[in-house]
């Protein structure tokens, strides 16, 4: 257009066709780049559905509440594994939030300087960036070894309870949940950190202002102001603690057999896929992904419900 | 009702005078609680020392040429590196990003760029926040199901390829995440003034949207491709495990994650110190990735 100047300055521009394809083209590109999130996310719930459906029709929802894990008979039920997720997941939580929301008071109050409490919260982030395998190493050669000598003080005096009777003898569930507990108190930490940052400081100013302490202004003015986000992040975590493989399955022991104690090795889906998966053939390949199917539905029930705690429970401020 | 005005002033002022006693219940209980808060937030910390300091001495004492460009002996002998589980990590790594960073900077474009907040936006924001909560271990069934036991590349089971169609499918919300994230942070007048001179809309996002928010998406791009450097579980029946050097695309490859779980576990010592330097070699490769990322944003913000 530029070669042949218009006499009228006031005239438009036409958009040369080219330029229009262009636009058009891209939009059109992004949209299906966008919608692939979508596709994604259906070809996986399809996959692991009909790889499970063989089982399903086979054992139906008994496969759930029977803890039978039984390769030559082909008898499969997926109680340890269930039951090994939501005790490692729930439990890994009842520690780890008190410990994180805890740093993440620490760390956005002002009892210490700025770059102290920046520290703390860089160290606790990069955290979160150590790859599982290698927690999962540090867990088996470290972290069991130096407790042991505890978790043996837990069996001799609390030993009448069924939680801890069993020896400890290495791995188990007790050294997987203490894991678990390293790797969701960053993301706690985090999100918590995040959530109280965002309260703003008219509510804690007029809380002062009334005359009510440091930890009174905490408890009944600045968490209620944040419990929503406060309680996303402690689902997200949960989703993550029951989804979590690599340091679990190496620390947990994989046991097939049943067992209350917490000191005894357990089992998760997850680590139960990850050590199985490969070798398996036959139904046991349908019942994995049948387990594969719980485990999806539990983190999938448990991220909708933390965006919708996020949504419906904030206060209006 | 005194007459006098002196005395009530000196009261009033005596009442006024603050004064901060420890010994008051309030605060005993505040100093409690901080105590309780600051206890917590070192026991955060300690997991992290601990970790790192045995990674180092555990890992760095084995540290040498020989350890980065040897391939891992046999079972049972000794010395030996991990150099094709280096290269691995790095190719399936690459093979991840390459497919993820351009769909999902794409869709974050779309999201920000053109939608208009009806049901479909919704519905992809809400997808990739689940996608983002599937677990890896789903990931790896997943693409096990689709592209290691079908053999549909070449008649190839497990692949290099797989393993970073794994990964990306882990990568992808991250990057469309923060690229919508970042995007919404421009300024409307920058594309206003870009469409005032007569820009066209692609010319304006690629040019003009897309540049200034940069450091965003940069920073997500790297955390991105660090966490997906360090994972393992999408790995292990995709990419699987090979003790030589890496055979192309469409063959198994070594992987430093799963270099680490297939060794730790073994009954011999070599492996469970190359177990250790692999450790050494991909914290320090991820830390660094961190750091990199927090670089980046605050370089540019100042």
């Amino acid at each position: 257009m530029r070669s042949t100047p218009s006499t009228d300055a006031f005239t438009l521009r036409r958009r040369p066709p080219q330029e229009k394809l262009v636009d058009i083209g891209f939009r059109q590109l992004t949209l299906v780049l966008a919608a692939s999130v979508g596709v994604v996310l259906v070809a996986i719930f399809v996959t692991v559905f009909s790889g499970a459906k063989e089982a399903m029709a086979t054992f139906g929802l008994r496969f759930l509440t029977t803890s039978a894990w039984d390769p030559v008979n082909e008898d499969y039920g997926a109680l340890i594994a269930i039951y090994g997720t939501l005790v490692t997941s729930i439990l890994s939580l009842l520690i780890a939030v008190p410990i994180g929301l805890g740093t993440a008071i620490f760390i956005t109050e002002d009892l210490l300087p700025r770059g102290v409490r920046d520290l703390i919260g860089l160290m606790v982030e990069l955290l979160a960036a150590i790859p599982s395998v290698v927690l999962g190493l540090w867990a088996i050669f470290v972290m069991e070894p130096a407790i042991r000598p505890f978790l043996g003080f837990l069996h001799s005096t609390l030993g009448w309870t069924p939680f801890f009777a069993t020896a400890p003898q290495g791995p188990g569930t007790a050294p997987a949940i203490l894991i678990l507990v390293v790797m969701v108190l960053p993301i706690i930490t985090a999100i918590s950190r995040d959530a109280l940052n965002q309260v703003p400081i008219e509510l804690r100013q007029g809380a002062y202002g009334v005359g009510t302490t440091r930890w009174g202004a905490i408890f009944n003015v600045i968490l209620p102001a944040a419990v929503s986000s406060i309680m996303g992040g402690v689902m997200l975590s949960l989703g993550r603690a029951m989804g979590e493989t690599m340091a679990v399955t190496m620390i947990i022991g994989n046991s097939l057999n049943f067992s209350v104690s917490l000191l005894a090795p357990g089992n998760t889906i997850s680590s139960m896929l990850a050590n199985q998966f490969g070798e398996a053939d036959g139904i046991q390949v349908s019942a994995l992904m049948y387990a594969a199917v719980v485990l999806m539905i539990l983190t999938f029930v448990v991220n909708v419900m933390a965006q919708w705690i996020v949504r419906r429970l904030s206060l209006r401020y | 009702m005194s007459v006098s005005t002196p005395p009530t002033t000196r009261h009033f002022t005596e009442r006024l005078t603050l004064h901060y006693d420890p010994s008051l219940k309030r605060n005993r209980f505040n100093q409690i609680a901080t105590a309780i808060a600051g206890f917590f937030a070192v026991v955060a910390v300690i997991p992290l020392f601990l970790v790192i300091i045995y990674v180092l001495f555990q890992g760095g004492r084995l540290l040498s040429l020989q350890l980065l460009t040897e391939l891992p002996p046999a079972p049972g002998l000794e010395g030996g590196g991990i150099g094709n589980a280096i290269l691995g990590t790095i190719v399936v790594t690459l093979v991840a990003s390459l497919i993820a960073i351009p769909v999902g900077v794409g869709g974050g474009v779309y999201l920000s760029e053109y939608a208009q907040n009806g049901w479909f936006s919704r519905f992809v924001r809400f997808g990739n926040d689940v996608l983002a909560g599937v677990p890896s271990i789903i990931c790896g069934v997943f693409i096990y199901s689709l592209i290691v036991a079908t053999r549909i590349f070449f008649d190839q089971s497990f692949s290099a390829m797989a393993g970073g169609i794994a990964l990306s499918v882990l990568m992808l919300p991250t990057v469309i995440k923060t690229t919508y994230e970042g995007l919404l942070l421009v300024p409307q007048e920058l594309r206003w003034g870009a469409y005032g001179v007569g820009a066209s809309r692609f010319v304006t996002i690629t040019r003009i949207t897309l540049p200034a928010a940069f450091t965003p998406i940069a920073t997500g791009v790297v955390l991105g491709i660090a966490r997906a450097a360090g994972e393992t579980a999408p790995l292990i029946f995709t990419a699987l495990f090979s003790p030589f050097w890496p055979e192309g695309l469409f063959n198994p490859i070594a992987t430093m994650s799963v270099l680490i779980f297939n060794f730790a576990i073994m009954p011999y010592e070599a492996q469970n110190e190359l177990a250790w330097a692999a450790s050494f070699v991909l914290v320090i490769m991820i830390l660094g990735a961190n750091l990199l990322a927090r670089w980046i944003s605050r370089v540019s913000r100042t």
